[in-house]
């Protein structure tokens, strides 16, 4: 026993135990992080130019601003949340058809691959991209945002919804078959409540997502909060900037309190 | 079981009349709010223009095609820029994330009264301003570049890695822990030796995850003036380059496409 004791020590064993693709890894972080830097130029004199700057702008968090401009950010928050209510609710009805049929055990073939194309096309641009499109397209105000919200929910809930569906338990699904039922019937019966709760709970969260994208859409035209924000940053108007930012995290952790409250419920 | 008698026969029902009324309230006060809504945004829609969109439509893709493919060669750094931005917010996103995610997470914070309050806030904050907001108030504090990008993306990550580390946290077997501690550890080396190995899976994939939104939402930041390709998309919508802005686009696409590959596998290999 005495020989094993004093050189032996334990190690940890380590994350990737491929010591060879552990260290290729390593390498290759290193030279990429150098040639990332080596290619950012920074220009520290208008960084250093930022700091009384960034400075004035948390000062403006010490009172926020909310009276001076109320009615211009009472009319964005106003649009932000017809523009998230109503995008949600078309996005959700739309993306039903359409996550039914990206379902690989619902549907032919056919239909799946047409499904899953339109899912990945809703999925690929950033909702500021459709919103620039939608703006050309429509003209300015919140029905080009509303569009451009809606398109990314039917990719973004389509997706799930057809995730679910093809997660669910089978036994029940032929159980309701077998006693007859219509292809309705059957959706109503068998397929509706498996991925009910789950699917209200995600329905709840897009509609979080919506609100916080709903403000990113104005700065491109598309109606909302971001208008306001937009315009409040370039009239260096830190304080009322302030003022928005702290009622969008407080929408945001309302909605997030509320769903997670409705969520409980449902289950 | 609800039961509707009919006569003699008895109907069997999905369910109690109560329930079913209570939902058919929640349907009409749905269907009511939306109703407000839309109609409130009609009011605020030109109608002339949405009626006009198809021929608009058929004009832009018209503009559009063909594709402008030699401009490809003046985006290749702009891309690399792209890249940097959101592999470079994602490494600050975690390293910061780290420390707050183990404050937040109830079993491993130094005081629930103070601190985790504190780093709930943070995360929520962090969470709840998209990052093309970040951007815009970086890019007016520090400047236009890539570094505003990179600090844009970094501090909206942060709450979203943070939120699911400390979900992870919380759900780690205590029994580890327990068994590390019996050894006599103290307490970094309880974190080193029984916590941080349960939950390093899950950190990886956090990060990759979060790395493959942040390519998305990292290609839209030049909208802003914060670096990257939208930079170079800003400028040719507002120069009406159409065929360039296609090159843009099918440029976008295929790294989106590339990135979600990358780290599928990456996940893939891990899990």
């Amino acid at each position: 026993m005495n020989s094993v004791s004093a050189d032996r020590h334990w190690r940890r064993p380590p994350f990737i135990t491929n010591p060879l693709l552990r260290w290729s890894l390593f390498v290759g972080a290193g030279i990429y992080l150098a040639l990332a830097f080596g290619t950012i130029d920074i220009n520290w004199s208008r960084i250093a130019e930022g700091v009384p700057r960034g400075q004035r702008f948390v000062a403006a968090f010490f009172p926020p601003d909310f009276t001076s401009r109320t009615g211009e950010i009472l009319e964005g928050i106003y649009e932000s949340l017809w523009m998230t209510v109503t995008s949600t609710v078309i996005g959700i009805a739309l993306s039903i058809p359409v996550g039914l049929g990206a379902a690989r055990n619902l549907s032919p073939r056919i239909v799946y691959l047409v499904c899953r194309a339109v899912v990945a096309v809703s999925r690929t641009f950033p909702e500021v991209i459709l919103a620039i499109f939608f703006v050309k397209l429509f003209g300015f105000g919140p029905f080009a945002g509303f569009l451009a919200l809606s398109l990314a929910t039917i990719g973004f809930y389509g997706k799930l919804l057809a995730e679910d569906i093809e997660d669910m338990d089978p036994g029940q699904a032929e159980a309701v078959r077998a006693t007859g039922a219509s292809w309705w019937q059957w959706l109503v019966y068998a397929v509706l409540p498996q991925v009910m709760p789950r699917m209200i709970g995600l329905g709840l969260y897009r509609f979080d997502i919506n609100f916080r994208e709903s403000a990113v859409v104005g700065i491109v035209g598309g109606g909302g909060i971001g208008a306001t924000l937009l315009t409040a940053f370039d009239r260096y108007e830190y304080d009322s900037a302030a003022a928005i930012l702290l009622i969008i995290i407080g929408i945001v952790m309302a909605v997030e309190y509320t769903s997670g409250f409705v969520r409980k419920w449902v289950q | 079981m609800a039961v509707k008698h009919r006569g003699n026969v008895r109907v069997w029902q999905r369910r109690e009349r109560g329930k079913q009324f209570a939902i058919w309230g929640a349907w009409l006060a749905g269907v009511a709010i939306f109703a407000y809504c839309w109609q409130l945004i009609s009011e605020k829609t030109i109608w002339m223009f949405v009626t006009d969109a198809p021929s608009q439509a058929a004009d832009l893709a018209n503009r559009m095609t063909p594709p402008k493919w030699s401009y490809m060669s003046e985006l290749w750094m702009p891309l690399w820029d792209t890249l940097n931005i959101a592999t470079l917010g994602t490494l600050m996103a975690i390293v910061l994330a780290v420390p707050v995610a183990f404050c937040a997470a109830r079993n491993t914070t130094p005081s629930t009264a103070f601190v985790r309050p504190v780093a709930l806030f943070v995360i929520v904050s962090s969470r709840s301003i998209n990052s093309l907001l970040w951007a815009l108030m970086l890019v007016t504090i520090i400047g236009p570049g890539v570094v505003a990008g990179i600090l844009a993306i970094g501090f909206r990550s942060i709450g979203f890695c943070a939120k699911l580390l400390y979900e992870a946290i919380e759900e780690i077997d205590e029994k580890q822990v327990e068994a590390v501690t019996a050894t006599g550890a103290a307490g970094g080396q309880v974190l080193a030796y029984g916590i941080v190995p349960q939950i390093m899976p899950a950190f990886a994939g956090i990060s990759i995850f979060r790395w493959d939104i942040n390519i998305r939402e990292s290609t839209v930041l030049g909208l802003v003036g914060a670096g990257g390709i939208g930079l170079q998309l800003d400028a040719s919508i507002s120069t009406l380059a159409w065929t360039q802005v296609s090159v843009i686009l099918l440029a976008i696409l295929a790294t989106v496409i590339v990135s979600e590959w990358v780290s599928a596998r990456v996940r893939h290999a891990i899990i």
